[in-house]
């Protein structure tokens, strides 16, 4: 007798960055496939998830990626909107569902900002960072375009394992911090390791003639490194909680000033 | 002439680092870092005091200046500080529920 049932294999995946894997449905196999490609090293087919996300997939509009991403909460629902898609997320059903055309930059900027969300109510952030690790400690490069987090990833010796070139993801743990690999590329468009290491030290970038490491007041440590944090929330809960966070991170890890000439020398300052 | 009041808006969220000042708009995330001056008015304003009291007591014996300029002074920076959302302004006194220290932690 012919077999009258099929069993349908799920299209979803699991996203884990920082450890916290975002399970991820579609009803299209091509999204699918293009996912494990934008996140590869980072997914898995199967396992226990923090948040789970359907995703609606739709036609091509006239979608304006450039549009100002708005994160707002109402009566304990995320919504998450830019131009190119729509979000909502409910945390305490841990469930959400987004909205766009099939295109990996959009769930992207939704993983981001979900993250965001998640970290700012623990104590920890993404920050606009290269970060790598060396010798088992973890060293955040943080700057505006063009500072050097991508020249600064390019000069790294073979002994440097990078995490990431662009948003470094920083999770509270103890007295300390550690940093997490993260999918999240810049320029080098190479996706950072899966690892992690604890934090050892934050250095705000600059270019110049030489190499330098000089330390930083804990005023301008702290400004710096709020001025390089990725937050999109109307909220004042989670803004006076980041704000905080930046502080305890300053009190428990340095901060220094690394002045660099573009070349491998400068990793010899690092480690 | 009517006095004038002043409170810390308690949404915002603020610390001082070695004797800075730093707050955060929790509306728009904005960040200040306030200066002597400021930061002197921020820890006083408990909604409770005067601003010609606050003066006299506060700012007078620290700048050395004559009161009737330090007033007008105050009185042109509590208003800036409102217009960012920092401090709150009445005629009437205003209840307060942020910490008497100044710092919303």
């Amino acid at each position: 007798m012919p077999q009258l049932t099929t069993e349908i294999e799920p299209l979803s995946l699991v996203i884990d960055i920082g450890g916290m894997p975002v399970r991820v449905n579609t009803a299209d196999a091509g999204f699918l496939r293009l996912l494990q490609d934008r996140y590869s090293g980072y997914v898995r087919s199967s396992g226990w998830s923090e948040i789970e996300f359907d995703v609606d997939l739709v036609s091509p509009a006239t979608p304006d990626p450039a549009a100002d991403v708005r994160v707002t909460s109402l009566q304990g629902r995320w919504t998450l909107t830019r131009g190119d898609f729509h979000a909502e997320w409910e945390p305490a059903a841990r469930r959400g569902r987004i909205r766009q055309t099939a295109n990996p930059y959009s769930i992207d900027a939704v993983l981001r900002i979900v993250h965001t969300l998640v970290l700012a109510r623990q104590g920890g952030f993404l920050l606009h960072s290269a970060s790598a690790i060396r010798n088992g400690k973890a060293f955040l490069f943080a700057g505006v375009s063009e500072a050097g987090k991508t020249t600064i990833s390019r000069l790294a010796p073979a002994d440097v394992t990078l995490l990431t070139d662009e948003i470094s993801y920083v999770r509270k743990q103890g007295d300390g911090y550690v940093a997490f690999g993260t999918p999240f590329t810049g320029e080098l468009a190479k996706l950072g390791e899966n690892v992690s290491a604890p934090v050892s030290a934050l250095y705000l970038l600059a270019k110049g003639r030489e190499n330098r490491i000089e330390t930083v007041a804990p005023g301008e440590a702290t400004r710096s490194l709020l001025a390089n944090l990725l937050f999109f929330a109307e909220d004042e809960e989670l803004v006076q909680a980041i704000f905080h966070s930046a502080f305890e991170f300053v009190s428990r890890i340095p901060v220094r000033r690394l002045t660099f000439f573009p070349d491998a020398r400068v990793w010899e300052l690092i480690g | 002439m009517s006095r004038l009041y002043v409170a810390r808006n308690p949404r915002v969220a603020a610390r001082s680092l070695d004797g800075e000042m730093m707050i955060m708009s929790g509306q728009d995330s904005t960040l200040f870092t306030l200066n002597r001056t400021a930061t002197i008015l921020w820890q006083s304003a408990d909604g409770a005091t005067p601003l010609d009291e606050i003066v006299e007591h506060k700012i007078c014996g620290e700048f050395e200046v004559e009161p009737a300029e330090a007033l007008r002074d105050a009185e042109t920076l509590a208003r800036e500080l409102a217009g960012h959302g920092i401090l709150q302004i009445s005629e009437q006194p205003i209840p307060q529920r942020t910490a008497p220290s100044g710092e919303s932690r």
